[in-house]
């Protein structure tokens, strides 16, 4: 296939296996914060009930969450995303300086921000896996069962809410930043904000 | 799956021009303090919580005030004044059926306990009210041949048990009153079961009948392998 063409004064920011990885992880994380909220909130708990279903649909969407994030990997561009996991490794000397809050600060693709942000996420797949994976094999067998797994399972709970609640503030209401969305819903920008925004990125239209 | 081009990134230069691999510190950092967190995690959760000025000022901020709710059924109990008994009943002198009232007329007591759950959290200091076992099997008279309770929960098929001396501890209730209010219904009302002692499995929730039998049967959670005798701290896999 021929790639789409993007749209004269656009440029292309998100490959499609990119965008396709963001929204799976997306739409997973949404299905675990929903039912796991059930199983956390003691008023959410007993308005629902049916705690087993809700424990099996926890567990189920998280055993998919990580299967369908490792299938994205293994049929999508692989060579593309470690490319991308590069960018998300290196910083720049000015991304050190626009995490410090020195102004200006121009940055790449990715702002250091999102860099670290993207690291966090990462991490953060990694850990609620293996807590929850602890949590469920726990209630089976002693030697699995720690007194700190609810701890870091919870713990990973609000420090993920925290950075989802600024994540989303940037991508859908503040005015500087909300264009970005579209580069992740169709895989293009606009090549002004893209100047503006991610100078040092400096994409060529295609 | 790709057949766009893959957008063109920034330039690397690991190592050199002052860049530095950041994104794999923080990735990594994350994950071993996350996966380390599982031996220290607990002790510095409560310390944490007791330096902002001791659990009762910081718990009220968790929307879950530190509890979680665990059931088994698909539905949970609801408690209905007009309708429900507590049925006390086996190897005893004087069965009995009480209903609310007559629960609430037995001698009263009240105690600030801890309450453990053997997943690992903990809420501190409890208020209860309610009716102290030892008073409950004063009225009945046990038979000489019982030697443990069955404590059947509405909530089926949830039952668990403890030893005739087990029961008799000090701090054992049976709770219709928590933090100052009548039990609230995720927490078991009309009555729980409250020994602070043994884990929260042991503590049965929305509880309808108490039967004296010979021994302490397994109840829900030893038939899935846990511990009959679930004292804290000293069973289930815990030592400390």
């Amino acid at each position: 296939m021929s790639p789409r063409p993007v749209a004269p004064g656009y440029v292309r920011r998100f490959s499609r296996t990119e965008r396709v990885l963001h929204w799976v992880n997306a739409a997973g994380f949404f299905v675990l914060l929903a039912s796991g909220l059930v199983l956390y909130l003691p008023s959410l708990a007993a308005t629902v009930g049916r705690r087993p279903m809700v424990k099996d649909i926890h567990f189920w969407a998280g055993i998919g969450w990580v299967c369908a994030l490792a299938l994205v990997v293994l049929l999508g561009d692989r060579r593309g995303l470690l490319r991308t996991a590069r960018e998300i490794d290196d910083f720049h000397p000015e991304d050190v300086r626009w995490l410090s809050g020195r102004r200006p600060a121009p940055q790449g693709r990715f702002n250091a921000g999102q860099k670290v942000n993207a690291a966090l996420t990462a991490a953060f797949v990694v850990l609620f896996f293996v807590s929850g994976m602890l949590l469920w094999l726990g209630e089976r067998d002693t030697r699995f069962r720690f007194a700190s797994t609810v701890v870091l399972h919870d713990g990973l709970l609000y420090v993920s809410l925290g950075l989802l609640v600024g994540h989303l503030y940037l991508a859908v209401l503040h005015p500087a930043t909300r264009h970005a969305l579209r580069g992740m819903v169709t895989g293009t920008v606009r090549e002004d904000w893209a100047q503006e925004h991610h100078p040092r990125w400096g994409p060529s239209p295609e | 799956m790709d057949e766009e081009r893959h957008p063109p990134g920034e330039e690397l230069r690991h190592g050199s021009d002052g860049h530095r691999r950041i994104g794999r510190g923080v990735f990594l950092a994350t994950v071993v303090g996350g996966a380390t967190s599982l031996v220290w995690g607990k002790a510095a959760w409560s310390r944490v919580s007791s330096a902002l000025g001791g659990a009762e000022a910081f718990v009220p901020l968790v929307p879950t005030k530190g509890w979680r709710i665990y059931t088994v059924a698909s539905t949970m109990p609801t408690f209905d004044p007009g309708t429900w008994r507590l049925g006390l009943g086996g190897l005893v002198e004087e069965p009995a059926s009480l209903d609310y009232d007559q629960l609430r007329a037995l001698p009263r007591t009240t105690q600030v306990s801890d309450f453990h759950c053997v997943t690992g959290w903990t809420v501190r200091n409890v208020h209860w009210a309610g009716v102290r076992l030892t008073d409950l099997l004063a009225r009945v008279k046990p038979l000489p041949t019982a030697g443990g309770l069955e404590f059947v929960s509405a909530e089926q098929p949830y039952v668990d048990s403890l030893t005739l001396k087990q029961a008799q501890l000090r701090d054992v209730l049976l709770a219709y009153e928590m933090d100052g209010r009548p039990l609230p219904r995720e927490h078991g009302a009309p009555v729980r079961l409250v020994i602070p002692e043994m884990y929260g499995y042991k503590n049965v929730k929305w509880v309808a009948e108490i039967n004296l039998v010979p021994e302490a049967e397994p109840g829900y959670w030893e038939n899935l392998g846990y511990d009959q005798d679930a004292w804290v701290g000293r069973s289930n896999g815990y030592t400390s």
